[in-house]
């Protein structure tokens, strides 16, 4: 006869054995074995491409993806090596980064906020992407950030020209590249000060949103430091495609110079209705009436048309420029797709390139080692001259090119034309500064996960 | 049991332990192998996604399914939940409860206020005033209450954020927490190949699904729930006995505005992060397809559309061409290329062309949505039911 009472010492035991046998696997697990996230443990690293595939910005991803593409190729030892030939730094060997062969998933941002860190999480969680990299918006670019900070992963940021990514909402585990607003700005004004003159009446129309905030704020204190009046800076809804109403009463504010802080699509229309109202060939207090574009990009040039020619405005880098890092990434981004990359592809192939770099020079994968051998970096070779990673907010300093629509383009590409070269000095700031978020913004400390 | 008759216990538990098992259930593949590294949903933050949009379905089935008020503003209440949330994440404390219950409230309110102006017209006229009131709301979050809901940078708790309740250190970043216990906390069972993530976010997720499907079946199976059916019947006809119908369809808009609101509040205190695209009308659009995909008015369906349409934003997206050459890799060159011509458009940044050839398939084919598929497969293979008997156990029959 079997008894099949229960003593108090057989449920201790097994109680005992039970919970060992539920907590045994936590032992076998990935997590408690590796000293920071997604630690690449095979003969591959996973990068994660997170672009606008769809939606407004779809243009600047596909440009994106590709410049990604080729920089992958490139740090697998494919292809012509591109800037990695140009670049100061030697780490690099073509053969992955270290020794690691460079895989990569990509993923759709749809340029929303919830997408870009649905997608960028399903990297991190599932393909186990030891940095995500892209994106072609602020807002994007400051949530993914922030979600890039908490995993324990880098973020190298593609187009984004707000403050306020490396300013008030900078992250230690976020790096930029791009250039931003307040150097737009800084750029412009000296160039502007020579053509226009230092007496001249201003008004901004502006997209009512956090990028056209921080853009007209920069052009604003840039332009008012040289002796330029702002008459006024009227908000236009994002969704605005037609601007007439609001290029009529400019004309009536009695100011001479109009500034578009807006950008794609937005600018495209806005540019094309101000020309169409004939704005460019009046005369007020004496002097030609004149339109300014503060972010230029060749897509945007190619949208507007005829409209862009004679109108200065600024961008992070143009493929006709003529150093040898630039030369050599419009060859090899050429050879491979037949026309000159963007500067949303410049970016982002620079920014993997330099994130490649950094580890093989900290000789880790590991975020905080990275973010030491990242800060204060300085290199050169890969267009722009010779560039900062200032330590103290994540932002690259670099010079600022000036760019003028072409007057008689050659091709559908050559829409634009260098200007002036601003050299970094004149658009440097202090990391405080208050366009920046003040003495309030910090990076915080590394973030290596796990 | 718990109130309910023995199918809609059945349903339940069925529903219980597919949330329960869902780790197992979504990772199908090795996780190394080609096909697990494509097709495995079971990692946390999508899980989490799957059951929060099916909450915010299940809400909106409530109004939609039962009154046939088409709302095309529900993102708009969504939104609402999720920033109250976060600014009570904010200010007051990192626990998500209050949080979610600020969100459930706020949302609420909203949708009273929307609910008292739209409903007092119906049909598309409806449809078009709660567009209008999600569209005004979202430009309100996008740019003038930028100091309210941070504009287009959306709102985040930083290290600057001093919660009332938390001890947290100088400069230290907030979690969002449940009693200590942090959302993003996953523990990994590994058995051979696979790889089986149990996230106690995703569970407590998970666990407010459950609440919300049981109390979206007792809504259902009520008296109210019946009312609400004849406000879809024939609204006149309930005027001339002499009811008025909007105390009650105003009941079920303010419902489902707090379904919504506890969705946002709960994609808060997973991510704690909140824009101001969630309100767009393309989210209010996407409800309505998750509604009409999974079966307007049956219990289960909006849960299954909810899932579907995540499952196809965030896996068919991220389909590439390097992945589709991976696939057919072992195929003759020219088969090869051929292949991934044919294919690619319909994944990677053509997910939208594959969701509505679907959504097509499912209107004209199967009006009920994807829970008659299920039904019909049930009675091809299944013991030859009365037809009635399976029907009646998902779905409610349309009071026409």
């Amino acid at each position: 006869m079997s008894k099949t009472d229960l003593t108090r010492r057989g449920l201790l035991k097994t109680g005992a054995v039970a919970g060992a046998g539920v907590a045994l696997p936590t032992i076998f697990t990935a997590q408690s074995a590796a000293a920071f996230t997604n630690e690449p443990t095979g003969g591959s690293v996973t990068l994660g491409f997170n672009v606008p595939q769809t939606g407004p910005y779809a243009d600047e991803g596909a440009d994106e993806l590709r410049a990604y593409e080729l920089a992958v190729e490139h740090l697998n030892g494919g292809g012509d090596g591109g800037m990695m030939n140009t670049f100061s730094s030697k780490a690099l060997q073509g053969n992955g980064i270290l020794g690691k062969k460079v895989e990569y998933v990509t993923g759709d941002t749809q340029t929303k906020a919830d997408a870009a860190r649905a997608s960028a999480k399903s990297m991190i969680e599932k393909d186990g992407a030891i940095m995500i990299t892209g994106g072609s918006s602020s807002g994007v670019a400051v949530a993914v950030q922030a979600l890039c900070q908490e995993a324990g992963v880098i973020f190298m940021a593609g187009l984004t020209h707000s403050n306020d990514t490396t300013g008030k909402d900078r992250k230690a585990n976020g790096f930029r590249h791009f250039f931003n607003s307040y150097m737009s700005g800084a750029a412009l004004a000296p160039v502007l000060a020579n053509a226009y003159g230092t007496d001249r009446k201003a008004y901004h129309l502006t997209a009512d949103y956090n990028w056209g905030y921080t853009t007209e704020e920069a052009v604003k204190a840039s332009t008012e430091a040289m002796g330029w009046e702002t008459v006024a800076a009227v908000k236009t809804p994002l969704t605005q495609t037609d601007f007439s109403s609001y290029i009529a009463p400019v004309l009536q504010s009695g100011a001479d110079t109009l500034v578009l802080n807006h950008y794609g699509g937005n600018m495209v229309n806005s540019l094309t209705n101000a020309v169409q109202f004939g704005l460019r060939d009046k005369q007020v207090n004496g002097k030609d009436f004149q339109i300014i574009v503060p972010l230029y990009s060749r897509l945007m040039a190619k949208g507007a048309g005829a409209n862009v020619k004679g109108i200065f405005g600024s961008t992070n880098w143009h493929w006709s420029l003529q150093d040898e890092g630039s030369k050599a990434f419009v060859k090899s981004f050429g050879t491979k797709y037949g026309f000159p990359p963007s500067q949303a592809a410049h970016t982002t192939y620079v920014q993997a390139l330099l994130y490649a770099d950094a580890v093989e020079r900290a000789g880790s994968f590991n975020p905080c080692a990275v973010v030491e051998a990242l800060e204060g970096f300085e290199f050169d070779g890969m267009g722009n001259g010779p560039t900062l990673y200032r330590a103290e907010d994540h932002q690259c300093f670099k010079d600022v090119l000036v760019v003028k629509g072409k007057e008689n383009p050659d091709s559908e590409f050559d829409l634009l034309e260098i200007v002036e070269v601003t050299p970094v000095d004149q658009v440097t700031y202090a990391p405080d500064h208050p366009q920046m978020g003040g003495a309030e913004a910090s990076l915080g400390s590394c973030n290596p996960g796990a | 049991m718990l109130g309910l008759e023995k199918k809609d216990f059945r349903l339940l538990m069925i529903v219980v332990v597919l949330t329960m098992l869902a780790p197992f259930i979504l990772n199908p593949f090795p996780a190394e192998s080609a096909l697990g590294e494509t097709f495995n949903a079971g990692y946390p933050d999508l899980m989490q996604r799957f059951v929060i949009f099916g909450i915010f379905a299940i809400g909106f089935n409530i109004l939609f399914g039962l009154t046939g008020y088409l709302s095309f503003g529900h993102a708009a209440f969504l939104g609402v939940g999720s920033y109250a949330a976060i600014w009570m994440m904010k200010l007051v404390t990192l626990n998500v409860i209050p949080a979610i219950i600020m969100g459930v409230i706020f949302a609420g309110i909203f949708a009273l206020a929307v609910g008292y102006i739209s409903l007092r017209r119906s049909g598309i006229y409806f449809s078009i005033l709660t567009l209008a009131f999600a569209q005004m709301s979202y430009a309100l979050a996008y740019s003038v209450l930028t100091p309210i809901t941070g504009g287009e940078t959306g709102l985040q708790i930083k290290s600057t954020d001093r919660p009332m309740l938390s001890n947290l250190e100088p400069g230290e970043i907030g979690r969002a927490n449940l009693f200590g216990m942090d959302m993003r906390t996953s523990f990994e069972l590994g058995v051979g190949d696979w790889l089986f993530t149990f996230n106690s976010g995703y569970y407590i997720a998970a666990f407010f699904m459950l609440i919300s499907f049981y109390l979206a079946i007792r809504i259902f199976r009520s008296p109210f729930g019946t009312m609400l059916r004849a406000v879809k019947s024939n609204q006149t006809r309930m005027y001339y006995t002499g009811l008025n119908a909007r105390p009650y369809t105003l009941a079920a808009f303010v419902i489902s505005g707090m379904y919504a609101g506890l969705a946002g509040g709960l994609l808060v205190a997973m991510d704690t992060q909140a824009g101001p695209e969630r309100m767009f009308w393309t989210a209010s659009g996407e409800v309505v397809l998750m509604t009409i995909l999974g079966g307007v008015g049956t219990l289960i369906g909006p849960v299954l559309g909810a899932g579907a349409i995540k499952y196809m934003e965030n896996i068919l997206s991220k389909i590439n061409k390097d992945i589709l050459h991976e696939w057919f890799a072992i195929l003759p060159d020219g088969i090869e290329d051929f292949l991934v011509t044919i294919i690619y458009p319909f994944v990677g940044k053509g997910w939208h062309l594959t969701l509505g050839l679907i959504f097509m398939a499912v209107v004209i084919f199967l009006p009920g949505g994807l829970v008659e598929g299920g039904q019909r497969i049930a009675r091809l293979f299944g013991r030859k039911k009365a037809k009635g008997d399976g029907e009646e156990a998902t779905q409610s029959t349309p009071a026409e």
